[in-house]
């Protein structure tokens, strides 16, 4: 798919930039990343789609993050993360991240970030308010000298002999075209939660993903995104902790509960007909502990509910690869299987922290810490290697991306997202899995896949780009899905409802117009001499 | 969604156009911001805590229009409602020290 006009000149883009280290995506794992990268000696050049600071799942939420000191409290936080992974978490893994997390939040309070304190004087750093932690990081990284592109959607990489050398985009606000060359990039654009409505996942459509299989990349636990946000119905405040507090009611009032998490109550419920909670569990002690997160209620006191009183209906909004596990190869360093690309956050798989359960939270706040530091560290250090001869490579973009597309095909547009979204949202598609839908919604992606790639010179570049990432997030999902012929964590196969001790090992997928989707050691053996 | 930028209230510091996170605003010449892609907000209620004047408010209800009159929204105290709850002011956080979040674990383990 590789287009053919050489950038060099770059005479098609207005703003032509060049840097040490490119970081596309502005949320937790990339502020990490470009301020290490920085902090290591590289000029950084930060992208976002939209606002670094208000843009993805952590602006919009509250997020937990593990704090586990060395010792007795670290212990505890890796078991725990052993039991809930189902047999793919790595313990050394684990033990660096949250090592490293626990590096970084002490240098957050040292920068001056203003920790909450318990009554105890103990200082908490078990929770962040996403909105306030991403600010703090804003200006952090303009104090260090990074520059930040805000509303500047990638729509690309550029490579140069097989190693990525950049990426372009187009600017939100005025359309026009932009590029950077960069030594090293960074893909930390979140996961993919396909416009489901689930809180602060509008931007996140899979866009990294696309680029980076555009440039040979591929994928790891695709098949661990049966993940879904509690929420009020028609409200995007996908807020699952105080749900541990609610009772569930069909419309009946009779209690839907029993086995399971929250989660799979509220599923469970919804087969029947509709479901409502009312968080009547919580002490004043845990409500007082709620208002600690007002979004929370936004839609209770703007509707005039007492959610711990007032029953009120629920429903669950899908959160793909964001709560779900998979994401892009990457080794222990965080680097991909492409010289010069690397990747941070929800964007690399997060297997080996979160396994076969939700990674939401803790683990993948955590997690975006450590491979934020990790890839800017390591970006840097690469970058740095080619020096200033990377400027004069030749790069081509590598997903032929139409960044002058105009078109006013919104209605076909908007049937490829109603399409892609029928073969992902809906509960029998993505949280009770089977064979036979599997395999129908295999063969209707394909056709969908075809119709994104229709769209792409039809409609303007970014909208056209988000529905043929989020394509070919649908399919990577899709053949894994049917890859793990077994239940386990968050892949339900209601065919098949058994965990198998065999298939205790990672499904890799990847590919663009032909998907393929393979156990990693069969992957391994393919690959040898 | 976004449902209203108040005339009354807004000084045209074009700080919402800026911080959407989904490009939702489009800045006027001498004039508030128009909400030109209201389709594209995800109500996150962030706009809300960048507006300096308390200028803006945000539905929750998200698949939907749901027509509001600031008089109502004034006198049911709605009007900036969220960023006092999260103690931002004049657009910077000013809460952060005082979330009593940790109070919800300290109950079970959830």
């Amino acid at each position: 798919m590789a287009s053919t006009v050489d950038m060099t000149a770059s005479s098609q883009s207005s703003q032509n930039l060049i840097a040490d280290v490119l970081v596309i995506g502005g949320g937790p794992a990339g502020c990490w990343a470009a301020l290490c990268a920085r902090e290591a000696g590289a000029t950084v050049i930060l992208a976002e789609k939209g606002y670094v600071g208000t843009s993805g799942a952590t602006a919009a939420g509250n997020s937990s993050i593990i704090d586990a000191a060395p010792g007795a409290p670290r212990d505890k936080a890796i078991a725990q993360r052993e039991a809930k992974g189902l047999g793919l978490v790595r313990a050394d893994v684990v033990d660096r991240v949250l090592e490293e997390t626990y590096i970084q939040l002490n240098r957050l309070a040292d920068w001056g970030y203003r920790f909450p304190t318990i009554e105890d004087g103990t200082p908490w750093r078990g929770s962040m308010r996403g909105v306030d932690y991403l600010r703090f990081l804003r200006q952090r990284l303009i104090k260090n000298g990074v520059t930040i592109l805000d509303q500047s959607p990638a729509l690309e990489l550029l490579t140069s002999d097989g190693i990525v050398s950049g990426a372009r985009g187009v600017r939100r606000v005025d359309g026009e075209g932009w590029q950077v060359k960069a030594g090293a990039v960074v893909i930390a654009s979140g996961g993919c939660a396909f416009l489901s409505g689930a809180l602060g996942t509008r931007n996140l459509t899979g866009d990294g993903y696309l680029m980076a299989a555009e440039a040979g990349a591929s994928f790891s636990g695709m098949d661990f995104t049966g993940q879904y946000g509690i929420a009020p119905l028609h409200c995007s405040v996908t807020k699952g902790i105080v749900y541990y507090w609610a009772t569930f009611t069909d419309e009946a009032g009779t209690i839907i509960g029993g086995k399971g998490d929250r989660q799979d109550a509220v599923a469970a419920g919804l087969k029947n007909g509709r479901v409502f909670a009312v968080l009547d569990k919580a002490s004043p002690r845990v409500q007082s502990g709620m208002r600690g997160q007002p979004n929370v209620f936004m839609p209770f006191d703007r509707q005039g509910i007492d959610p711990f009183t007032q029953r009120f209906e629920v429903g669950l909004l899908y959160e793909g690869t964001v709560r779900g596990n998979g994401g892009l190869i990457v080794g222990d360093d965080t680097a991909t299987e492409i010289p010069g690309l690397f990747a941070a956050g929800d964007a690399a798989s997060r297997e080996a922290m979160a396994g076969a359960s939700s990674g939401g939270g803790g683990p993948n706040s955590s997690w975006a810490v450590a491979t934020g530091r990790w890839s800017g560290v390591n970006a840097a250090n690469f970058a740095m290697k080619i020096g200033l001869m990377q400027a004069k490579r030749i790069s081509r973009g590598a997903g032929g991306a139409d960044l002058r597309a105009v078109g006013s095909a919104q209605a076909d547009a908007n049937e490829v997202v109603i399409a892609i979204q029928a073969e992902t949202l809906p509960l029998d598609r993505g949280f009770w899995r089977t064979a036979d839908r599997l395999n129908a919604s295999a063969a209707a992606l394909d056709t969908v896949w075809q119709d994104a790639l229709d769209l792409q010179h039809r409609i303007d570049p970014i909208r056209a780009r988000e529905i043929l990432a989020m394509a070919a997030t649908a399919r990577w999902i899709n053949a894994s899905a049917r890859q793990r012929k077994e239940t386990r964590g968050i892949q339900r196969r209601v065919d098949i409802p058994g965990t198998d001790p065999e298939q205790s090992g990672s499904i890799l997928s990847g590919g663009l117009g032909a998907i393929w989707a393979g156990s990693s050691r069969a992957k391994r053996q393919e690959s040898r001499p | 969604m976004i449902e209203l930028v108040s005339d009354t209230r807004c000084i045209e510091c074009n700080i919402c156009v800026k911080a959407c996170p989904d490009n939702v605003f489009d800045a006027v010449p001498n004039k508030p911001p128009v909400i030109a892609r209201k389709a594209d907000c995800q109500t996150c209620f962030l706009c809300e805590l960048y507006c300096p004047t308390d200028a803006l408010y945000v539905s929750p209800i998200m698949d939907a229009d749901d027509p509001v009159v600031e008089q109502d929204l004034i006198e049911a105290g709605l009007m900036g409602g969220f960023a006092r709850a999260m103690g931002w002011s004049n657009a910077k956080p000013r809460g952060t020290h005082t979330d009593p979040t940790y109070r919800m674990f300290e109950d079970r383990n959830p």
